[in-house]
């Protein structure tokens, strides 16, 4: 096995481990958008035009999309503690390969995140979310979902080994919180003032989101959106290859060179 | 026979904006000797450490580290070295022995769960292995990560400020580990501000001042240097005079008063002014004692005596 190959094993061991002794995080990420969909699906959708079992269906997919872009916070979460607190340092001083490490992180958080996602689904299924495309789109559609989410960790090392503060990766948290509701994940955007519908639909998270709805349900695209969201498929792949081309190379420069 | 030196170090120097951390550091650690690193707080000893092994990238300056170059090999460096940091590192989600596990994995150890369960034994870990290192006391962490620093058995092994903190049971635990990793061979650099522990533990002691070594030599070199300090306490201010006298005619140095406690006290270098020989030369002179010490020269005494000011004293140098 070559170096990083082996390296990163290790790292991914250790991530998986870190989760399974203090699970607290992962857990409260991925039942937030249980939550939600409840809350949004039950409460906002009884008060909207639409029928609640048919906003329930458009919100699954967006949710998704919405927990996936969250890979910032928890990806600059564990960096910045990893930082803090002096791991980082020993991982530094080790003969280790340079991306093993962040490299690490982020493949396991995709385990981890694979894994989470399953209860949204079901509880989404449970609430009138059906899968109506066929098996490949399904699997495309999870596999987009995932590559959106490692694009989305290699952000949050980033700006973890940058901040090498917890307290920001807190702050960020609700950040993050609010980049969905600039997006078509809980509304469509059709409806808003032209520059707001823009800037809505070239968020990286309408693109999933449109994606999303396109091989699991079947939803036509929205008419007249921005290219990303008019070609969601092309323009979710073109997201997170862009993101991933960016903040990949930026992480593990900053680990390697450190704070000085 | 030439020396072989583990550590050598020649103008390596660190800034962080405008503040230069570290500005010149020349260090040699003969190769199975123990090097203390004195020197208060913000004096760069960190830094240097840092530097020395690989975390920061000097600015100027060249290093060997068991015949690797610094600059151009740093990853022949970390391969030969073993680091245990001011503040433990190791990971606190992770039990004691998942995180010796994984580093000793990290290392390419063949058998990592033996040396593993091999280092907790030897640091008393045992029991405590299998809870989250964030449960184990300062004492118990310091060891998990000197543990740590051991798994490969490093040629150098950097301890940064390995007792800071810790409760004198601990510190106690922490030097006696040090001294069996030299027993073994492993040269020793350890930072510290506490002269008693660069006493008993260095072959040679660099004083760090300002970025800089100021001096360097064996602890009983720098404790000639400076001296020690004998002090008696008296019960009034006539015999204060008089035990000034016996001070000053014993020592050859001024002697200072103290009026508020009745106590007076003076430098010496003498090494045949012991407690005993003190107490009866005033006692021979006619001056009841209340107290009576000589005590070895604080941080502050070796400081102010071979920098020419204190230690505390943080300002910039120019």
């Amino acid at each position: 096995m070559s170096t990083w190959a082996y390296d990163g094993t290790a790292m991914v061991g250790r991530q998986l481990r870190r989760v399974r002794n203090n699970p607290g995080l992962a857990i409260l990420t991925q039942t937030m958008p249980i939550t939600m969909l409840l809350f949004f699906g039950y409460v906002f959708g009884s008060a909207l035009a639409v029928p609640g079992k048919e906003y329930r269906s458009f919100l699954v997919p967006g949710l998704l999309a919405a927990t996936a872009a969250g890979g910032i916070m928890t990806g600059m979460f564990q960096a910045a503690a990893d930082s803090h607190r002096g791991v980082m340092d020993r991982f530094r001083s080790l003969p280790v390969s340079r991306t093993a490490v962040p490299l690490g992180q982020a493949a396991a958080d995709l385990v981890v995140t694979a894994a989470g996602t399953v209860p949204l689904l079901l509880v989404g299924l449970a609430v009138g979310w059906r899968v109506e495309g066929t098996v490949p789109e399904a699997a495309g559609a999870m596999g987009l979902l995932l590559l959106f989410r490692f694009a989305c960790t290699w952000i949050g090392i980033f700006l973890g080994l940058l901040t090498r503060s917890e307290d920001a990766a807190g702050q960020l948290g609700g950040a993050t919180f609010v980049l969905p509701l600039l997006s078509n994940a809980y509304i469509p955007t059709g409806n808003l003032p032209g520059w707001l519908r823009t800037l809505a639909e070239w968020n990286p998270i309408s693109a999933v989101t449109t994606a999303l709805r396109d091989l699991f349900g079947k939803a036509p695209v929205p008419r007249g959106a921005a290219w990303p969201v008019a070609h969601p498929v092309a323009g979710a792949l073109a997201w997170s290859a862009a993101l991933i081309a960016v903040f990949l190379p930026l992480a593990v420069r900053r680990y390697t060179r450190g704070e000085g | 026979m030439t020396t072989t030196y583990a550590v050598l170090s020649e103008g390596l120097a660190k800034r962080f904006g405008t503040v230069r951390a570290v500005q010149g550091l020349d260090l040699a650690v003969p190769q199975g000797t123990v090097c203390g690193v004195l020197g208060p707080n913000g004096a760069g000893k960190t830094t240097a450490v840092r530097l020395l092994t690989t975390l920061l990238r000097p600015d100027a300056g060249s290093a060997r580290i068991a015949g690797h170059d610094l600059v151009r090999d740093p990853a022949g460096v970390r391969r030969r070295i073993g680091v245990t940091g001011q503040y433990a590192s190791v990971d606190g989600d992770l039990t004691g022995r998942q995180n010796l596990r994984l580093f000793a994995r990290l290392h390419r150890i063949r058998d990592a769960a033996a040396r593993a369960a091999e280092l907790l034994d030897r640091f008393g870990l045992t029991e405590a292995a299998d809870r989250p290192a964030s449960t184990y006391s300062g004492g118990m962490r310091r060891r998990l990560d000197l543990a740590a620093g051991l798994l490969r058995r490093p040629d150098v092994l950097f301890l940064d400020e390995p007792t800071t903190g810790l409760d004198p049971a601990s510190r106690k635990q922490i030097w006696e580990a040090v001294r069996a990793v030299k027993e073994q061979g492993t040269t020793v650099l350890l930072t510290t501000q506490y002269l008693e522990e660069a006493d008993r533990l260095a072959d040679d002691i660099a004083l760090v001042d300002r970025g800089r070594v100021a001096h360097t030599g064996s602890p009983s070199h720098l404790k000639a240097l400076i001296g020690s300090y004998a002090e008696a306490v008296v019960a009034d201010t006539d015999l204060l005079v008089k035990a000034a006298g016996v001070l000053d005619r014993l020592t050859g140095a001024e002697p200072s008063l103290d009026r508020e406690r009745n106590a007076v006290g003076a430098v010496t270098t003498d090494p045949t002014l012991t407690l005993p020989r003190l107490v009866r030369e005033l006692d021979a002179a006619g001056v009841p004692l209340l107290d009576a010490s000589l005590r070895p020269p604080s941080l502050d005494d070796v400081f102010l005596r071979l920098t020419g000011h204190l230690a505390d004293s943080k300002e910039p140098a120019a």
